[in-house]
């Protein structure tokens, strides 16, 4: 840990402590966080670091879900990077909250703070039981809170933890195992019942409606009808249903044809215009030698859905006072700005309130159903409104994760050195969260007026870990790196930030590439890995990996199984994942057991990680096998779970997960970390059965045949 | 267009009985949601695809987003509020739940609860092949499912018959 501090960028930006902690309940500390609970268990986390720095015990802590009013705004809970924004914010500002009260008890006791201890919220100076007892309740009217963090309190030194570090269970456990704990169950006096209606595909209009019968309907209240976009509010949910499935049936749309084949998105990808990035451009001089091998290798993802189990949801009460919404929007404070600028109202008179959702792993519908939910709301102002989109809905509005492709050309010598690498990706970019453009990235706003259309989604810095290009640049040491990014400027299906964005591809794709070309100079992947690599902590966790599965090169397995290995650093500068899948082939690709260790520096929850890293792992082995949005030329053709399947318990493997904990270094998010490894380390272990490899996305029994087939048709 | 006034249905939902005004092909799920504040059962497809609305009716698991009200009439329907005692103790599948840590997002897992209880009703001492049966009508997003499993497996080692 640095000795010199820095002043987290989200406590400075919020820098009023008592925004961040209260002690206003006997007994109970109050922690509010701008990050929002997705199911990572990170509000959780948060606390723990909370709770640490504040000497109290986890049973005495209350962290609250964002309210935009008075949360601290600390933007999207997204990139793995809550740990080290929200979390060191808290640390921070509990830190400086416990040195304030410290120095009250100090003046009241008149002995040096650095004397006294506390346990629990109870202060106390060994040896001087004669004290009056203090504890942070008793002094809270004392001290004030509304005062400015100075981010020179030195937080706790990593000895000292005894709350950090600890399996603590989730705080939102008990309320999610026994019945109502999501928005969805959200109750609110008089709440009327919602559903939208959609085109029939992304670029079709109305041409004509009647609503008639619809408003005819028993228990209806409003049709909520402006340009493209329609809804109905009714008193109950199954009346909302059935009137938007009549309402739908009532609608006369035009469609144009304008999506490409979903079976040649690599070509089609390739020949869109682009924006050009050099992404990496390493040059040295080599020798060549009639002896090096050069290969090419192009690999292809398909369109990815977010797939939540529960269709997004929100709620929303046009008042006099304000327009209160309720959101499990990753992007709470950017949801409300959007909504005030579309409804020409101050940004302080719309109040976003974050509510647990169904697991999104991105950008899926959630913020476009909050405003459709403050749409409604305007039609019945003073009642409140409850909208959950339809399965299909989910399936065919929400953004998509995008469809990438990438080649590689790379020269090898004989003794297993990579001399030159050559890599291009292309691709859309991958973040269309509202308020990343000037332009509205809400679904409706566009229905509603079809002279806004939807802005192109955006990149970060590849510093900042990027979005197409996140991982584009590989972790390994090579003399010749060139690494181009196409990023393709048409999108002609909606898309945002799916888990782990373009590592995903990237990751796959570099790491299968690495296999590759380790096999073709006859050298174990895994020292070949090895010898490309500078970072000490990136070889320990292939280290501890390989030991944990007992790899050993050309291990004896049945015909039919195989393993295989790949390794990220995720970002290239978050954490550290290597993972060793074990399959079986037969009919269908079988993950029989997966491997993985990880380096995510101080890790605040062990169990909190671990389940973070399983769900990564079997979330991605359920792209990588099975998922592929279809669509023909015109529409999106999945509509349900039979069309896009997702891993079941029978196909789930075993998952044995190794934590290098490293208390010392800085604590790295880890939610997205073993996606490209888990799915390259497959594709491997079936190169180590069948000799193939399989480079378009999923590795389904059609991919797996094509591969076979070209690769004989080769040779 | 005026419409007569739904019928009234009586349910017996939880171990208890309550008369609802309804039209009778609603599907059960919006009446325990919306009538009963029954909000554990969740929607997840509409379509009985993902398990997430499961319902115990006569013990047998029932996805309560297509089974219309006139089909649960004159039977037992047991949600996942039935599962912990008034005074809030936790049942034995749910404390097996708890020490697993077995949730991520946690919206599949009230229908998980439903299929698993199920399970060990009828069969204290599954096989594991028997447990992927009993669970592979739930769709989990999060990658859950190796606690799930887990926490079940407890459940049938201490050998506890739950409800």
């Amino acid at each position: 840990m640095s000795s010199v501090l820095k002043f987290p960028p989200t406590l400075k930006n919020n820098s009023l402590l008592s925004r961040w902690v209260n002690f206003d309940q006997e007994g109970v500390v109050v922690l509010r966080t701008g990050k929002v609970e997705l199911g990572q268990g990170i509000l959780t986390a948060i606390a723990q670091m909370g709770a640490e720095e504040l000497d109290i015990c986890m049973s005495r802590v209350r962290i609250l879900p964002v309210r935009t009013p008075i949360s601290p705004s600390e933007a999207s809970t997204t990139g793995s990077r809550s740990i080290q924004e929200g979390g060191e914010a808290m640390r921070f500002a509990c830190a400086e909250v416990k040195a304030i009260f410290l120095s009250a008890a100090s003046k009241l006791w008149g002995v040096p703070a650095e004397a006294i201890q506390i346990k629990n919220g109870s202060f106390l100076v060994p040896n001087k039981p004669e004290l009056t007892a203090l504890s942070y309740w008793s002094l809270k009217d004392q001290v004030s809170l509304e005062v400015h963090a100075s981010g020179k309190v030195q937080p706790k030194h990593y000895t000292q933890y005894r709350v950090v570090g600890r399996s603590e269970q989730r705080l939102d456990l008990k309320a999610k195992i026994t019945g109502a704990a999501f928005l969805h169950d959200i109750e609110l006096p008089g709440m009327l019942h919602a559903r939208m209606v959609r085109p029939p595909s992304f670029h079709a209009r109305l041409l004509f409606v009647d609503k008639a019968p619809t408003l005819a309907m028993h228990g209806i209240i409003k049709v909520l009808h402006q340009a493209s976009l329609l809804g109905v509010i009714a008193e109950r949910e199954e009346i909302a249903i059935q009137a938007a499935e009549l309402l739908s049936k009532s609608c006369t749309w035009s469609q144009t044809e304008c999506l490409p084949d979903e079976n040649d998105l690599g070509n089609y990808l390739r020949q869109q215009s682009s924006d050009k990035e050099v992404l990496s451009e390493v040059k040295s001089e080599i020798k060549s030698s009639t002896q090096d091998r050069t290969i090419s290798s192009f690999y292809t993802r398909p369109y990815l859905s977010h797939a939540s189990i529960g269709p997004s949801c929100a709620l929303a009460w046009w008042r006099e006072d304000a327009l209160e919404v309720w959101s499990h929007s990753q992007s709470i404070y950017a949801l409300r700005d959007e909504i005030a600028k579309l409804l020409d109202l101050p940004k302080e008179f719309v109040i976003a309130n974050h509510a647990d959702g169904s697991g999104c792993y991105g950008h899926n519908g959630a913020d476009d159903v909050t405003f459709d939910a403050a749409l409604l709301a305007e039609c019945v102002k003073g009642t409140p409104v409850r909208v959950q989109w339809m399965r299909e809905e989910e399936f065919n509005w929400s953004p998509m994760g995008p469809a990438m492709a990438l080649k590689i050309n790379a020269r090898v010598s004989s003794e297993g050195r990579v001399l030159e690498w050559d890599q291009q990706i292309w691709g859309n970019r991958h973040i269309s969260r509202p308020g990343r453009r000037p332009e509205p990235g809400l679904l409706s706003a566009w229905l509603r007026d079809e002279s806004l259309k939807p802005p192109p989604p955006v990149d970060m810095p590849i510093e900042m870990g990027g979005g197409s290009q996140r991982n584009a640049v590989p972790y390994y040491e090579f003399p010749n790196k060139y690494v181009l990014n196409h990023a393709t400027l048409t999108t002609p299906i909606r898309s945002s930030a799916l888990r782990s964005l373009g590592a995903y591809l990237n990751v796959f794709s570099i790491e299968s590439f690495m296999d590759e070309l380790a096999w073709e100079v006859g050298v174990d992947p895994v020292s070949f890995r090895i010898s490309h690599l500078s970072d000490p902590r990136a070889v320990a966790v292939i280290e501890s990996v390989v030991a944990k599965a007992k790899w050993s090169p050309g291990q004896n397995m049945p015909d039919s199984e195989g393993i295989g290995i790949a390794f990220a650093r995720y970002k290239n500068i978050g954490n550290y994942a290597a993972v060793i899948a074990h399959v079986v082939v037969s009919e269908f690709v079988k993950v029989k057991k997966i491997y993985a260790s990880i380096d995510c520096g101080c890790v605040i929850n062990p169990d909190g990680v671990i389940n973070q890293c399983e769900g990564g792992i079997i979330q991605v082995l359920s792209w990588c096998l099975k998922e592929k949005l279809n669509f023909d030329r015109t529409q999106i053709t999945t509509k349900n779970w039979e069309n896009y399947p997702i891993l079941r318990f029978s196909e789930v493997p075993l998952i044995d997960i190794e934590l290098i904990n490293r208390p010392e270094c800085e604590s790295l998010g880890v939610g997205e970390g073993v996606t490209g490894p888990t799915a390259a380390a497959v594709a491997n272990a079936i190169f180590n059965v069948l000799k193939v490899r399989v480079r378009d996305l999923p590795m389904n029994q059609e991919n797996i045949l094509k591969a076979i087939n070209s690769s004989s048709s080769i040779a | 267009m005026t419409m007569s006034t739904p019928p009234t249905i009586r349910l017996n939902v939880n171990q208890q009985i309550h008369e609802v005004c309804a039209d009778a092909q609603t599907p059960l799920l919006y009446v325990l949601r919306n009538d009963l504040k029954l909000k554990g059962t969740k929607f997840g497809c509409g379509l009985g695809q993902c398990g997430a609305c499961n319902v115990l009716i006569d013990g047998r698991v029932t996805q309560s987003c297509n089974t219309p009200l006139w089909d649960c009439e004159n039977k037992e329907i047991l949600t996942i509020e039935s599962f912990a005692s008034p005074e809030g103790e936790f049942n034995s599948l749910q404390k097996a739940f708890e020490e697993e840590q077995a949730i991520q997002c946690g919206y599949c897992v009230s229908g998980v609860l439903i299929s698993a209880q199920a399970l060990l009703n009828k069969k204290p001492n599954p096989s594991d092949d028997e447990i992927f049966t009993a669970l592979d009508g739930n769709l989990c997003r999060c990658g859950t499912h190796i606690r799930f499993i887990r926490a079940i497996k407890k459940v049938i080692a201490q050998g506890k018959k739950s409800i």
